[in-house]
């Protein structure tokens, strides 16, 4: 059973260290997948993303995203961050960490967890934009996620 | 039973949480939506489009029908968009 470690957090994280993490827990992976979901800043037109969160569902929602990931997958580790807060083009916002024997499942499972997180994780994203005479606003959700999600159905 | 609002239902309603005493013909979430869109105008607005509000129940994933019996917490908030 793969090595489950959820975290949501205003603090940021390193990528190297939770890769060595997950080497330290499988010393065996052949494959570790990781992905980083990064704010950007569209061109100058966005100033900042707040992120606001639902405390405790975050983390049982993830978590519940993991188990099911950890299920399909022959997974040794699963680390899932996810930062609330207030972030800059060019910080840090998620990352996913996969480990297992083979390529195929570390892919697979980390993209099915980025589709079921965009879509069932309690967070919500604002747009500050630069042009600071503009109002903030909520982004909203996008069809092309829920078809994202749609597609591990079965 | 304690209400939490999330990203634009917060800002509508006006606040992140309240505690209410439901009346005793609620039996579903549905039911609670309806009838805290009666309670003023800031929470029709909030809820005038039904299908996009997302509930929760006790922090996990719920829908219209889902039963308010032993129900601690119900949250409304918009379609997520995180990750």
């Amino acid at each position: 059973m793969a090595s489950i470690d959820i975290r949501v957090q205003a603090e940021d994280f390193d990528i190297g260290v939770e890769t060595k993490k997950v080497r330290a827990i499988d010393g065996d992976a052949g494959a570790i997948v990781t992905f980083s979901g990064i704010c950007r800043d569209e061109g100058g037109r966005l100033g900042a993303l707040e992120l606001e969160h639902y405390p405790g569902m975050a983390e049982i929602e993830i978590g519940r995203i993991a188990a099911d990931a950890a299920v399909r997958w022959p997974l040794s580790a699963i680390t899932i961050i996810h930062r609330y807060g207030r972030m800059m083009p060019g910080d840090n916002i998620v990352l996913v960490v996969t480990a297992s024997a083979h390529r195929q499942a570390a892919f697979e499972a980390a993209s099915f967890l980025m589709d079921f997180m965009k879509t069932r994780a309690p967070f919500w994203k604002k747009e500050v934009l630069s042009d600071k005479s503009q109002p903030s606003r909520w982004v909203s959700a996008r069809h092309e996620d829920d078809h994202a999600e749609r597609r591990w159905r079965r | 039973m304690k209400l939490v609002y999330f990203a634009w239902v917060r800002e509508r309603i006006g606040r992140n949480e309240e505690e209410l005493e439901l009346p005793g013909n609620l039996s579903t979430v549905g039911d609670l939506v309806e009838w805290l869109k009666g309670r003023g105008p800031e929470y029709a607005f909030a809820l005038e489009e039904p299908r996009a509000i997302r509930i929760a129940v006790d922090k996990v994933h719920a829908g219209a029908e889902t039963s308010l019996s032993g129900v601690r917490e119900v949250a409304l908030f918009p379609p997520m968009t995180g990750g």
